[in-house]
């Protein structure tokens, strides 16, 4: 185990600095694009672009330049916006942190209890019409844009149907910190939430549903039943154990799709300043400082996230150790 | 379904009682045909092409409306009556106007006007054929590359598969939507220059590649590990034994066995590089104005949600559906290419 988690942590070290330099990269050496024009942000002046110049060491050689980002955005934390001028892009990432995070993780919550229960529900009745109703969901939910369905889901609780007593509890949009007011917090989260677990529920109980129905077939579980055990304590404790193995598998990979893609559009819909609004925002006055910090830092929490499940499910199933 | 009607075609000219094999292709293709979902799946993702590719059509013969030019002062016809496209506002101070509703007249702003006053359905057809255009290009740059990277990976190993695969692991380890807004932000407002090559920040092309590639190693890591475990199998063997070169083996061994997961990737690929066009023209740093996709006019819809949620909301569908439709032939096409991967998934 030692070795693995030795393993696993060189690994996310190289992989952490590589996307450094990848992104460091796209923004500063595209060919083409003069990084202190994009910098310095529209119409700036020829003072500026020389201060930006001189600020990133634009005249030094690129691993030099690589050296100053990084010491910008993580050692001194002193990267300055340009648009807005002296703003510190830092700060305003991690402020923003906790309204994506309290996002992420509770449409996680949700997206794995609904679809354990359904991929449950459709695995012990598999071709019963609620087997077909779960693919059917599972389709939908992956073929709609999450922006839209958000916009739909605000259009529905925010205008339309907000008089009647379904909606009428519905906060206008917007984020309330869990440390001022609890309900509020849920009551503003609630609907976002939900939007982005739907892309995901049905595509998850898909999953369990077919590894329960294979794990049917298994001489573990027909052993589990010769010796006389129930069919729910069968199902509990033998097919849906070893079923969900698949499943966290699969929720470490998405876990991270939602951290840098449909959490960052559903902030925008829903108006909650996360990060990802904070990067939607700085993409209107192409704030380029702000993007590249909150792009490093989601995406080092992505890598991050992803080595912890790596290890947790190395934990949990030792075969994995020696793969 | 037995095996005798899927796998054998009657001769013609010999009777009916003489059959060969049928080729997997036909085999294949028969399945598809007779897998009734997938058939109207594809007769409603045909129409929508149809109708997106006929849209200079519509705009200039049957709504007379230029779609890409702002129209704040002009007017329209509902029920025989002429009336403005932008209405000023009556509620509050009656500052602001607001653009003219769904007519469901199909001359005459069908799906009503954005806020520029442009005619929505005739957007929402030109904007179908990039949203369509871009989809189908990023796909095919992702596959393409993706099954050569992974052929060329998994068949040499050694230091070519390091490299590749190293250089695979960082770009899948990177989160999609992060890496092409990082492309995106960097292209869109200057374009791309590099030697010969000059691409300026209004082409279809930056948006066609930025998807195209962040996608690669979605295809080229499972087709590696195909290569991989095909290259040990007894037919790949005895090609060696019979003293076949790399070119030959790649070519006339490896090649025919990876091109059905290629194709099989190919729809899902697609529906994937639609969404993530819609993603991208809503941040604003896809497809430019004035040109339309169906993320741009859902990103112009925005602002009007409350008041013209048509205009939102058609360009969604519009995606939902199309996507919807993908998905299901992807997972018909899979089906019919190997069917054992379908006995898997509903055994």
């Amino acid at each position: 185990m030692l070795r693995f988690v030795l393993y696993r942590l060189v690994a996310t070290v190289l992989v952490l600095f590589a996307i450094s330099v990848l992104t460091f990269l796209i923004f500063f050496a595209t060919p083409g694009v003069d990084p202190a024009a994009r910098i310095a942000g529209r119409n700036a002046d020829q003072q500026t672009l020389r201060a930006v110049r001189h600020d990133f060491g634009l005249d030094k050689p690129l691993p030099v330049r690589y050296a100053i980002m990084m010491k910008k955005l993580f050692i001194t934390r002193d990267l300055t916006s340009y648009v807005n001028r002296g703003a510190r892009v830092v700060p305003q990432v991690t402020a923003a942190a906790p309204v994506t995070l309290s996002l992420v993780f509770g449409a996680a919550v949700i997206w794995v209890l609904v679809s354990i229960v359904m991929g449950v529900v459709a695995g012990v009745f598999h071709g019963r019409p609620i087997d077909t109703v779960v693919m059917i969901v599972g389709l939908i939910g992956i073929s709609m844009p999450v922006f839209w369905l958000g916009e739909v889901v605000n259009l529905v609780t925010q205008s339309r149907l907000h008089g009647t007593f379904l909606f009428s509890w519905v906060p206008p949009l917007g984020y309330v910190p869990f440390t001022q007011s609890p309900v509020a917090w849920f009551k503003s989260l609630i609907l976002p939430w939900i939007t982005l677990a739907i892309l995901y529920i049905g595509i998850y109980a898909r999953v369990l549903r077919s590894s329960i129905v294979d794990a049917q077939e298994e001489e573990y579980v027909r052993t589990a039943r010769a010796k006389g055990l129930t069919e729910r304590r069968v199902l509990v404790r033998h097919s849906l154990r070893m079923s969900l193995i698949a499943f966290v598998t699969l929720f470490g990979l998405d876990f991270g799709a939602l951290v840098g893609g449909a959490a960052l559009l559903t902030e925008v819909v829903f108006g909650l300043h996360g990060v990802g609004w904070l990067t939607y925002n700085s993409l209107q006055n192409l704030d380029l400082p702000v993007i590249l910090a909150a792009v490093i830092y989601a995406a080092f929490f992505v890598v991050i996230v992803n080595a912890i499940v790596d290890l947790l499910y190395a934990w949990l199933d030792p075969r994995v150790r020696i793969a | 379904m037995s095996g005798a009607v899927v796998g054998e075609v009657p001769v013609p000219g010999t009777g009916n009682l003489a059959t060969v094999a049928a080729s997997p292709w036909q085999v294949a293709r028969r399945r598809l045909l007779r897998n009734r979902t997938a058939m109207v799946m594809l007769s409603v993702l045909l129409l929508i092409v149809l109708a997106c590719l006929l849209a200079p059509v519509y705009a200039h013969h049957v709504a007379h409306t230029n779609p890409f030019r702002s129209n704040l002062n002009g007017t329209t016809v509902v029920n025989g009556k002429r009336v403005p496209i932008m209405k000023q506002s009556t509620q509050g101070l009656g500052l602001g106007v607001t653009p003219i509703g769904p007519t469901w007249d199909i001359r005459h702003y069908f799906l009503g006007a954005d806020e520029q006053g442009r005619d929505v359905a005739a957007r929402l057809l030109y904007g179908g054929r990039n949203s369509l255009l871009i989809g189908a290009a990023a796909a095919a740059i992702t596959c393409l590359f993706g099954t050569i990277i992974g052929v060329i990976s998994g068949f040499f190993g050694g230091f070519t598969d390091g490299v590749l695969s190293r250089a695979m692991d960082v770009v899948w380890a990177f989160p999609v939507y992060l890496l092409a807004i990082s492309l995106s932000t960097m292209l869109i407002s200057g374009g791309f220059a590099l030697g010969p090559i000059h691409i300026t920040s209004s082409s279809l092309l930056l948006p066609i590649f930025i998807i195209g590639l962040v996608y690669i190693p979605y295809v080229a890591r499972p087709i590696r590990g195909e290569v991989i475990s095909l290259r040990r199998r007894e037919f790949v063997e005895a090609a060696i034994g019979l003293g076949a070169s790399n070119w030959r083996l790649l070519w006339s061994e490896v090649l025919p066995n990876i091109i059905t997961t290629t194709i099989v990737f190919f729809p899902l690929m697609l529906a994937i590089a639609m969404l993530t066009e819609a993603a991208l023209s809503f941040l604003s740093i896809g497809v430019q104005e004035p040109n339309a996709s169906w993320g741009t006019i859902i990103l112009d819809g925005q602002d009007l949600l409350y008041t013209r949620p048509t205009v939102a909301l058609a360009p969604g569908i519009a995606i939902a559906i199309t996507v919807l439709t993908l998905n299901v032939l992807g997972d018909a096409i899979r089906d019919a290419l190997d069917p054992r991967a379908k006995l898997r998934s509903t055994k």
